[in-house]
């Protein structure tokens, strides 16, 4: 088993190969989730009763958030392998997820702006899910700023593997801390987003842009791991080898 | 082993306190962001009362975030840290050691002067005592995640204002119940569940901070 991963996932060589493989089954797989769930996303499920077409920006929202909060854990489950097993390639798909999990994040936000103006009557809340996803961008830019400057790349890695783990054992006491202050403070919040009764006819769009975002992200990471991959291993044969047939 | 853990606490204070720069600083700096804030907000006594509590936290927080940074810069510069890692101690005790003696010199100042910036913004006396028991709960949080994060960086030259983008939101929970339990305060609500929470926070950052402290200083010393 452990043999098995190491042949196709673990070493940077066979990990460069396999992901050669997967890239165009996951490029489909977006494509194919993307189109699904933009197309009835926009025009076949039916407008909310209340909040009318403008419900609409949820199929950009809710995935960019769930996007965002899966590619901190990724990080995390990343980093507690870069530093007990020592993995490289852990270390390279943490690395590399940070800003991509920054720019999701900077996406929900936005989205959710857009989407609270026309709704709530105002861009910003200080409500606690609006809150603890701006903390966890701010986790985010913690991260890549400590990155940026270790110039050594080990320490680089198992740097960053630590902040990830901190970040991520505070993650749900910070979001629990946010909630208890925001009721402490303004009692009831606007929690419709949670809506746990939601129409088959929106539902499945919204799962499938869910998909596709997760499956878009994965499509980044191996692009970005592979690029990570060369520049680390530039001066070893196999490298060379394979960019002198790319070129 | 409990004696030379003793020791190296006691001549951490004892360096610490001879060197007056070190610990007077963020004390002065502390005091003086608290009275910053009146100034901009102007002498309103029920203005000043309400936003009290958040005044005196977020300036206790920057003033421990302004010292926690220099908590192994000596050490890592003079070779201490070395002698630390090779000590034939467990590493996570002997951080702690230096943990405890930090907060010591450089936040129980600061909860000590509390009082009287309190009384700057009329503070009554309920609030006053509340504000330095949650200071005193709150504070050691404050300098054990700080100490992760000051251990990351200490290997790197010119980290600036890393430190603080590192640690501050991780600050926030301390927060969020710090200023809680004086909001609670001045309405008379109980403060049980404020302490608690804040308890908890102690213990988890006890239990975690000092391994991943000295795990990121073995980090610092490979480079």
């Amino acid at each position: 088993m452990l043999h098995w991963f190491n042949q196709h996932f673990i070493s940077l060589k066979a990990f460069y190969a396999t992901s050669s493989a997967l890239l165009p089954w996951l490029i489909t797989a977006f494509s194919l989730c993307f189109a699904y769930g933009l197309i009835a996303g926009l025009f076949f499920a039916p407008a909310d009763y209340q909040q009318g077409d403008g419900f609409r920006i949820i199929y950009v929202h809710v995935p960019s958030a769930f996007t965002a909060m899966a590619i901190y854990a990724v990080m995390a489950v990343s980093g507690i392998l870069t530093l007990v097993f020592r993995m490289k390639i852990a270390a390279i798909c943490m690395s590399v997820s940070a800003s991509i999990g920054a720019w999701f994040t900077f996406l929900a936000l936005v989205t959710g702006a857009i989407w609270g103006k026309p709704m709530w009557g105002t861009w910003w809340i200080w409500d606690a899910r609006l809150t603890s996803v701006l903390i966890l961008l701010f986790l985010y830019f913690g991260f890549i700023a400590l990155q940026s400057v270790i110039p050594d790349q080990q320490s680089r890695d198992r740097a960053g593997a630590i902040m990830a783990i901190v970040g991520v054992i505070n993650l749900p006491i910070i979001h629990y801390s946010v909630i208890w202050w925001n009721t402490l403070h303004q009692g009831p919040t606007l929690s419709k987003l949670a809506a746990p009764s939601i129409a088959p006819d929106m539902l499945h769009p919204l799962l499938a842009m869910i998909a596709a975002f997760l499956f878009f992200y994965a499509v980044i990471l191996l692009l970005r791991m592979r690029n990570q991959i060369v520049l680390r291993e530039i001066k070893t044969q196999w490298v060379k080898e394979v960019m002198s047939h790319a070129s | 082993m409990l004696k030379s853990l003793l020791t190296i606490t006691h001549q951490e204070i004892v360096m610490t306190l001879r060197q007056a720069y070190s610990w007077i600083t963020p004390l002065l700096f502390f005091v003086i962001v608290v009275c910053l804030f009146p100034l901009a907000l102007g002498p309103d006594e029920n203005t000043l009362n309400k936003v009290a509590p958040g005044i005196i936290w977020v300036g206790a927080l920057l003033a421990i975030v302004m010292s926690i940074g220099n908590i192994f810069r000596s050490d890592a510069e003079e070779g201490h840290l070395d002698l630390l890692l090779l000590s034939a101690h467990p590493l996570t005790l002997l951080v702690l050691c230096k943990l405890i003696s930090h907060w010591i010199t450089h936040c129980l100042p600061l909860i000590v002067i509390s009082p009287l910036l309190g009384i700057l913004l009329h503070l009554n006396i309920h609030e006053e005592s509340v504000l330095v028991i949650s200071l005193l709960l709150g504070t050691p949080v404050f300098v054990l995640l700080g100490a992760i994060g000051s251990a990351l960086v200490v290997g790197i030259r010119s980290h600036g204002l890393l430190l603080p983008i590192l640690i501050m939101p991780l600050y926030i929970p301390v927060l969020i119940f710090g200023t809680g339990s004086m909001i609670a305060a001045s309405a008379n609500l109980p403060l049980a569940s404020d302490f608690a929470m804040m308890g908890a926070l102690v213990l988890i950052s006890l239990a975690f901070a000092p391994l991943l402290t000295s795990a990121a200083l073995r980090i610092g010393a490979n480079q």
